[in-house]
């Protein structure tokens, strides 16, 4: 399928929108009316066709803008791209599985021919055309996590697993949900999680790691996670709060529907081969609340989910002071009547 | 935001003398010396020939515990001026350090982040040594925003000496910058951070 990629910003004047397609694909996170933490974890299988679950790595019209949102910000901040000295491997595990998937789910835009270890890598929506070694991080221009995450949607964090322990020692996070990676890289899964409310006392962060300790080659596994965000932005990092943060107090009853945005991460975690560590994919995806009130089982559902938050969560995920406004506008929505079980529009 | 109760925050189970280490290297700061001082009367003096004592007296120096702490006639005692030269003992020792040395911390958490850094950069588990947490509370800060560090805060929110902006303080931990999180309390609204409390006596 050939994607038209779109030409927006992440930034200043904002111009991002999703076009009809990509909103009727919008991977809408809650499958019932109500929403708590759990181990919601499924098999990374590929689903229907025209949802994000089509291909395992998904690539949208977003693309090319948020590869450029990327780079702007990598350029402000060389520190949210990281590796510790020991995840060389796992670099090239990385590069090997997200050029394999983007090629082959995607040859209009990817092409990747190999000969021995001598790499053909074509980039057509970015123009890029590299020959390199795989293995050897000089015939590359950056080194091998960097080269290919700049030119792949989403957040990356490789984790290494040793004593019983996943640890983050390497990660591409540039569109992140208020969180550092300087900070975090070299914390364990306990530790990297510390920030999360009421999760670790019900469990979930104890059988999530165990379950991921076994986590098998070949069977990647896939999770939803979910936030908002006033404007389309990419990079709400704590690094930048400052700057992003007063957005917070813009928002009134007359422009949330345009302001305001469900930010949701589909996470995907693949076992690497050569390192043995996990992969740890962020993709994340951004809709106005205007733009998904037009499919009315989410208008209708939305408003609910958001009545029936723990205030703990409330306030982790930042939601605290324009929640009242979010449901005033969001109940107009909802009629009442019941909506159907799972996350896809009726 | 979660500030209090979060599980990156470092447990400092007490310096408890390992009775089957080959060698001991103690590494303490202030008050810290006093954790020393309390196993010698838990465990006995045997260990004593057997350690050698780097000491920073800090904040704690009119107490004189180098005085003390040397009369306990350790292998080496070594009195440091200030932590730049004890840094660099430190990284001598530690360049030396044989097999069954086992290293003890104890002092301000800043001391003990900060001395678990160079450790860490031997290649020692952080799981083997053994930390004791004595004196202020004051904490050694990241700012998040310009990533300057901040030592000795003792307030929360309290202005970041580098940047300026008044930083909320959490409990978040990162090891590897032997630092708490410091993130700006008044982003949504300049002008309205609160007045600064004291939290880390
Ligand atoms: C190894 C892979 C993973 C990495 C690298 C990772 C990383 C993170 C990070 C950095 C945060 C933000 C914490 C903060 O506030 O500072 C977070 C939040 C969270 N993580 Fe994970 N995580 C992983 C796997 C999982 C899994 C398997 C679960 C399954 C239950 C999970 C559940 C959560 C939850 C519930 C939150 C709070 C999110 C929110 O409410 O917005 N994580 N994770």
């Amino acid at each position: 399928m050939t994607i038209t990629f779109r030409n927006e910003t992440f930034r200043d004047d904002f111009t991002f929108r999703n076009s009809l397609y990509n909103i009727r694909r919008f991977p809408f996170p809650f499958d019932r009316d109500e929403y708590m933490y759990s181990v919601n974890m499924e098999p990374h299988v590929r689903g229907k066709k025209d949802s994000v679950f089509e291909n395992l790595i998904d690539v949208d019209e977003h693309y090319v803008a948020e590869m450029l949102d990327r780079a702007l910000v990598l350029k402000e901040d060389p520190l949210r791209c990281q590796a510790l000295p020991h995840m060389m491997a796992a670099q090239w595990d990385t590069l090997e599985l997200l050029m394999e998937h983007q090629a082959q789910d995607y040859s209009e835009h990817f092409t990747l021919t190999k000969n021995g270890d001598r790499w053909r890598w074509i980039n057509r929506p970015m123009g890029i055309d590299d020959t390199f070694t795989f293995g050897d991080p000089s015939t590359l221009p950056y080194p091998p996590m960097e080269y290919i995450t700049r030119q792949a949607q989403g957040d990356f964090c490789i984790v290494d697993q040793r004593d019983n322990n996943l640890w983050m020692d390497a990660g591409m996070v540039t569109t992140q949900a208020d969180w550092s990676l300087d900070f975090d890289i070299g914390m364990n899964f306990m530790e990297w999680h510390g920030p999360v409310p009421l999760a670790h006392q019900i469990g979930v962060f104890d059988r999530a790691l165990k379950f991921l300790l076994n986590l098998q080659q070949g069977k990647p596994t896939r999770r939803l996670n979910w936030t908002m965000t006033v404007n389309p932005r990419l990079d709400t990092s704590p690094e930048n709060y400052h700057k992003w943060g007063p957005d917070r107090a813009t928002v009134t009853p007359e422009n949330v529907g345009e302001k305001m945005h469900l930010r949701v991460e589909l996470q995907s975690l693949w076992r690497l081969p050569r390192s043995n560590a996990i992969l740890f994919v962020i993709r994340c995806y951004l809709i106005s609340f205007n733009e998904l009130v037009t499919v009315p089982k989410w208008g209708r559902r939305l408003p609910r989910v958001l009545k029936s938050l723990p205030p703990e969560i409330v306030d982790y995920k930042g939601l605290t002071r324009n929640r009242p406004i979010m449901l005033d506008w969001l109940e107009k929505y909802d009629d009442g009547s019941p909506t159907s079980p799972g996350i896809f529009p009726d | 935001m979660l500030v209090a109760g979060i599980k990156s925050r470092p447990e400092y189970k007490g310096l408890d003398v390992d009775a089957h280490a080959k060698r001991h290297l103690f590494v303490l700061e202030g008050e810290g010396a006093q954790a020393l001082i309390d196993q010698v009367g838990a465990k006995g003096r045997d260990f004593l020939a057997k350690s050698e004592i780097l000491y920073l007296a800090a904040a704690a120096a009119p107490k004189a515990y180098d005085v003390a702490l040397s009369a306990l006639s350790p292998d080496v005692f070594w009195h440091a001026p200030t932590l730049q030269p004890l840094l660099f003992r430190l990284r001598a020792c530690l360049d030396l350090a044989r097999m069954g040395t086992r290293l003890y911390i104890a002092g301000t958490e800043g001391f003990i982040g900060q001395i678990m850094q160079v450790a860490m950069e031997y290649g020692i588990d952080y799981h083997s040594i053994h930390t004791e947490h004595r004196g202020s509370a004051a904490r050694r800060v990241q700012c998040v925003h310009c990533k300057g560090i901040t030592d000795n805060v003792t307030t929360s929110p309290f202005a970041c000496t580098h940047c300026g902006l008044p930083l909320l303080v959490r409990d978040h931990y990162s090891r590897r910058l032997g630092a708490f999180q410091g993130v700006n309390i008044d982003a949504e609204e300049p002008g309205t951070a609160p007045a600064p409390e004291e939290m880390f006596p």
